[in-house]
């Protein structure tokens, strides 16, 4: 197989694949959750805080004051790394063309330079992330197999475009194949790994504000 | 009650429910809950991570809840939790674990681990693995009716010695009044002073009122220990008394469990809704003082400071209420650092300070308090809870600080105007 078929598989098939993949197996952890259902509330809720599970889905990405003070590391580099990997999936050029394809319409794009930058401070903080895994004591003790496997995944996607972009290490066709190939796999294991939380924080955080704000205690 | 292992497992399987679900999925090991937790702060110990303390309740879930912790089950890639497992969870999840709620308003995906905590102790009581000193005040409420043995004469003895004290008749199983007051173990053992307030502040303001020889207490051990069925039979107690008496409303006393017990979780376990409604007296007296119906004179000058009781602030939502009823009466109050909603535990709340086996970790995580404390340099510290207090109190002599106490009603009550009636 030449470069230009695998990534043609890999543009083609393999990312079929994979969407279909990460959509049934997002549809199946959903279920889960969702199945197990809850016992409504008996309890007379405090009155006005009818949102609060809603606003807490917002709020709950601010870090307090109090919180932010001792363990301000993980949200630099949580912050950091989140919106650098979004920025680079939504405001590279050369995403939104595929976007487009898919979804019908685009958006701007920012120019390639700045999106060069904020990918590889994206690659930074997820390296920061590792070894502050690996130092911190909590962090430490915590850390599974999964936790490895997640940072993989995750960090394979933005080397390998980071790669491909500069015509680094590999031929640039087979570089691009290897790039999709990478998305693919995350997209695969997403859904059974931690990186569910990508849909799982709306409803963890819904619920969280909606029992807080039941009581009247609403953050 | 007999409890097996099957039992504790079969009650994890009992209360598993989509939040919990969620909370579980979405956990990204970040390990900022261990920073929320004085249990972690104040010992270094990497165990007292709160999500850790769910290991066992995490690993059921993902056995027997997601298609691939079945699959993994089934090629014998996960081993099953033991008895043996949750008995070493015990300390993690009764000892370390005030069910303060401090990291379920930390965690940024949005767990309400305290939920959890609260349910893992269901089948951990079940299984047998509950504290001797949870279990012992658990019995008594069973066979005494009270966790501290508390009799109804030592109730009605406290009630005479308050009426004494105030002058003031405190009306027994009167029928068709407003309110029924309620109080907390500690409080009638400790604090009865509280009562006398109470029945001075009532008296001013004009509110018709009784205490009930059927249900003079409020404290529930079995929500602390985690035995839906005790707490139920707790909870109805109370509930029969108001319903039979006709009040209008229960108080809930300065003690944050009683209050989580009968205003939140108590129509939850009885399976309807009370035929009355359950105010915290932090809640009636900043509706009296706004109604102008609490009159006070003066103010105190010297420093003070509030510690706010996780279950009325944080997990209750009265959070302006004290402070609004404090400025009332003193001049010159100071807020610790992290106060209200980011309060930090006394130490000694959900059973922790029934517990004997956690006594000196409770002391050892005092010291957060301590900090908190002197950081203000008030002379005097308030706070609306018996428990907290009591444990307050403990840590205070035990650290050589000669910071005093007193109970928030209690200070209202000392600077209500006399010879004033509504």
């Amino acid at each position: 197989m030449s470069d230009m078929e695998l990534l043609l598989w890999a543009r083609g098939p393999g990312l079929q694949g994979a969407v279909a993949v990460f959509v049934a197996g997002m549809a199946l952890r959903l279920i889960e959750i969702y199945s197990l259902g809850r016992k409504r509330d008996l309890s007379p809720a405090r009155p006005g805080n009818g949102g609060a599970g809603w606003a807490t889905i917002i709020t709950r990405s601010i870090p307090h004051k109090e919180l932010l003070r001792t363990t301000y590391l993980t949200y630099i580099l949580g912050y950091t790394f989140h919106i650098g990997l979004f920025v680079t999936l939504l405001l590279f050029a050369p995403h939104i063309q595929l976007f487009r394809g898919v979804l019908g319409f685009g958006w701007p794009s920012l120019p390639s330079p700045v999106v060069d930058a904020v990918a590889l401070v994206s690659i930074a903080a997820l390296f920061g992330m590792l070894a502050y895994r690996l130092y911190h004591p909590v962090k430490r003790f915590l850390t599974t197999f999964g936790d490895h496997a997640a940072w993989l995944l995750t960090m394979l996607p933005l080397l390998t475009g980071y790669l491909a972009f500069h015509h680094l290490l590999l031929p640039y066709t087979l570089m691009l194949a290897v790039h999709i190939l990478s998305v693919e796999l995350l997209l695969v294991f997403m859904p059974f790994t931690k990186l569910v939380h990508v849909a799982t924080i709306f409803i963890s955080r819904w619920y969280n504000g909606d029992m807080l704000g039941h009581k009247g205690a609403r953050l | 009650m007999s409890a097996s292992f099957e039992r504790g497992v079969n009650s994890f399987r009992e209360v598993m429910d989509a939040p919990i679900a969620s909370f579980f999925s979405s956990c990204v090991h970040c390990g900022l809950c261990a920073d929320a937790c004085l249990f972690y702060t104040e010992t270094g110990d990497p165990k007292y991570t709160p999500i850790y303390k769910l290991e066992p309740l995490k690993r059921l879930w993902r056995q027997e809840y997601t298609l691939l912790g079945k699959l993994a089950s089934l090629a014998g890639l996960s081993k099953p939790i033991t008895d043996a497992e949750l008995a070493e969870w015990s300390e993690l999840v009764y000892d370390s674990c005030t069910l303060c709620g401090r990291c379920t308003v930390a965690c940024p995906v949005g767990n309400d681990i305290t939920y959890m905590v609260r349910k893992m102790r269901e089948g951990m009581a079940a299984a047998g693995h509950a504290p001797e000193g949870v279990i012992e005040a658990t019995r008594k409420t069973i066979e005494q009716g009270s966790p501290m043995g508390i009799q109804l004469k030592a109730f009605l003895a406290q009630v005479k010695g308050q009426e004494e004290e105030t002058g003031i008749e405190i009306p027994l199983d009167k029928a068709g009044v407003d309110y029924l007051v309620i109080m907390s173990s500690m409080e009638i053992l400790g604090y009865p002073e509280y009562l006398g307030s109470l029945a001075r502040i009532f008296k001013q303001a004009g509110l018709t009122w009784t205490v009930s020889s059927e249900a003079f207490e409020a404290t529930n051990s079995g929500i602390q220990i985690g035995v839906s069925d005790i707490a139920r039979e707790i909870v109805l107690r109370v509930v029969n008394a108001a319903e039979k008496l006709g009040v209008k409303y229960v108080i809930s006393p300065e003690c944050g469990h009683a209050f989580t017990a009968l205003r939140w979780e108590g129509p939850n376990l009885i399976g309807r809704p009370y035929k009355f409604e359950v105010v915290h007296v932090l809640e009636l007296l900043d509706q009296l003082r706004r109604a102008g119906k609490l009159k006070t004179v003066g103010k105190t000058d010297e420093p003070l400071t509030l510690h706010d009781p996780c279950q009325i602030v944080r997990r209750g939502g009265v959070v302006a209420e004290p402070r609004n009823l404090i400025r009332m009466v003193a001049s010159d109050f100071r807020e610790m650092e992290d106060s209200g909603m980011y309060n930090w535990c006394c130490g000694g709340g959900g059973g922790v300070s029934a517990n004997h086996r956690a006594e000196e970790l409770r002391f050892t995580v005092f010291k957060r308090k301590k900090r908190q404390i002197e950081g203000t340099g008030a002379v005097t510290m308030v706070t609306a809870c018996a428990n907290c207090r009591n444990v307050l109190e403990e840590g205070l002599e035990r650290y050589h600080m000669d910071t005093k106490m007193i109970g928030l009603t209690e200070l209202v009550a000392e600077h209500l105007k006399e010879d004033e009636q509504a």
